[in-house]
């Protein structure tokens, strides 16, 4: 199967290993991901934080506008990307007076045929646990982690239309197939404090700290986590010792696929995960 | 100077704020609330009553981190976070400071970066928001380094076929 890809800024930057990982995956797995030609940025938060209502919109659109010429699902791994491309669709969808306007500032005409799905999904409903876990060479036994959702994939749940915003399961599920022992707790879909991050890193490292202690006390020993901003913060933001490694999801999955990558995946974090995965004979 | 706060505020978010009736899930369930000087449900009560120098004023609306968690959890569906979105363009529309100033600033250099790259662009971005934010320079400087050091962040911006429409797109939706 192939898929409109779209990597968003984080994919070629913060979250680097992020992008190597979901690409690497999707190719073991037989999917092809097509990276959208130029490609523009979501406007992120910071387009709809300050009010802009129509460049919120059509910032995503366009990107919506060259997908729908591809003509194939859109799927990207960035959460707060999907938040903005899945609520630019729903607007596009349900609201005429919008549309129109957003379709003369992008320059195209909507016809609401590319449906913009998380790497999650793809993996979860396309591929299936079934063929995920036939590819496991190598079993993450013994290692335990909790799954870390964040907001904008789950939340609002009438335009994300994904997983169950309180207690979401697939990527769950998915760790679980590949062998990984994933603990309950009640935190997946916490916030982390996002772009507050660098004008008041104090409410953020507080945030950050509240969920790797929960995380301890659910008896993980690392987060696995599907959004680069969350990802980054949960990394730069801890302020005790010992620090909590942090996963892609799709690093672990590479990771039981036996891809020999995750070398390089591992080099680009600022909490190395190695010693943690020596501990459990996965390094 | 705006004429009534909550017709306003209802007006660009598209929600009715007069349907709160402060059972406090909003706040209860805020990540930020802490740091916030009234909290979500007050800060709407306050917009009903039409106290916009408090409400355009307050930290509040720039502490909001768009979590949704108040919009998913309200029993009368209002997306508070529209709200707060609505919020923050009427303070900056009516000349408010900023009542989290590096918040703003924030926001502002990510969308300009974009609107001349078409893309985010980490480096420029952060080096302005060192440069002009009350944020202490030596701040992070050990994670930009190592950020740095792992090729996350490149220097230089690479070059987007897309720009020149990203300009155009933000022209057209001014």
């Amino acid at each position: 199967m192939s898929y409109s890809y779209y990597p968003g800024c984080s994919a070629h930057s913060t979250g680097l290993e992020y992008g190597l990982s979901t690409q690497a995956t999707f190719q073991h797995l037989g999917l092809e991901l097509e990276e959208l030609a130029n490609w523009n940025c979501c406007g992120a938060s910071s387009a709809h934080a300050l009010g802009h209502h129509i460049l919120a919109l059509a910032l995503p659109a366009r990107n919506l506008a060259i997908a729908q010429e591809a003509g194939r699902d859109l799927v990207t791994g960035c959460a707060a990307c999907f938040s903005r491309l899945k609520s630019a669709d729903h607007t596009l969808r349900n609201d005429p007076e919008a549309r129109d306007e957003v379709e003369s500032v992008v320059g195209f005409n909507y016809t609401g045929e590319v449906t913009v799905r998380p790497v999650l999904a793809v993996l979860y409903e396309d591929c299936g646990l079934e063929k995920i876990t036939a590819h496991v060479r190598r079993p993450l036994t013994g290692l335990k982690v909790v799954t870390y959702y964040g907001c904008l994939l789950v939340r609002p749940p009438e335009i994300t239309q994904f997983d169950d915003p309180d207690d979401p399961q697939v990527m769950a599920d998915l760790l679980r197939a590949v062998g990984a022992e994933v603990k309950p707790w009640s935190y997946a879909t916490d916030c982390c404090g996002a772009g507050l991050s660098l004008s008041r890193s104090d409410v953020v490292y507080s945030l950050v700290d509240r969920l790797t202690e929960r995380a301890r006390e659910a008896g993980a020993e690392a987060m696995a986590t599907t959004c680069p901003l969350c990802h980054l913060n949960l990394e730069m933001r801890q302020s005790g010792k010992p620090k909590m490694p942090v996963f892609y999801f799709t690093e672990l999955l590479g990771l039981a696929f036996g891809l020999p990558e995750v070398q390089n995946w591992w080099d680009k974090h600022l909490i190395d995960p190695r010693p943690l995965l020596r501990s459990v004979g996965l390094a | 100077m705006i004429n009534n706060l909550a017709s306003e505020a209802n007006r660009l978010s598209g929600q009715i704020i007069e349907l709160c009736y402060h059972c406090h899930k909003c706040t209860a369930g805020c990540p930020v609330v802490e740091a916030m000087e009234y909290g979500p449900d007050q800060l709407l009560r306050m917009v009903a009553l039409d106290q916009h120098d408090a409400v355009l004023r307050s930290r509040d609306i720039w502490l909001c981190a768009s979590c949704y968690t108040c919009s998913t959890r309200c029993p009368n569906d209002i997306d508070i976070s529209a709200v707060m979105d609505a919020l923050r363009k009427l303070a900056v529309a009516g000349g408010y400071p900023a009542g989290e100033r590096d918040a703003l600033l924030f926001h502002k250099l990510f969308l300009g970066v974009v609107q001349r790259l078409g893309r985010s662009h980490e480096a420029a971005m952060l080096g302005l928001f060192k440069i002009l934010s009350r944020v202490p320079i030596y701040r992070d400087v050990g994670s930009g380094v190592g950020l740095i050091l792992r090729g996350k962040v490149p220097i230089l911006p690479k070059q987007s076929g897309a720009a020149p429409e990203v300009r155009q797109i933000f022209r057209r939706s001014k």
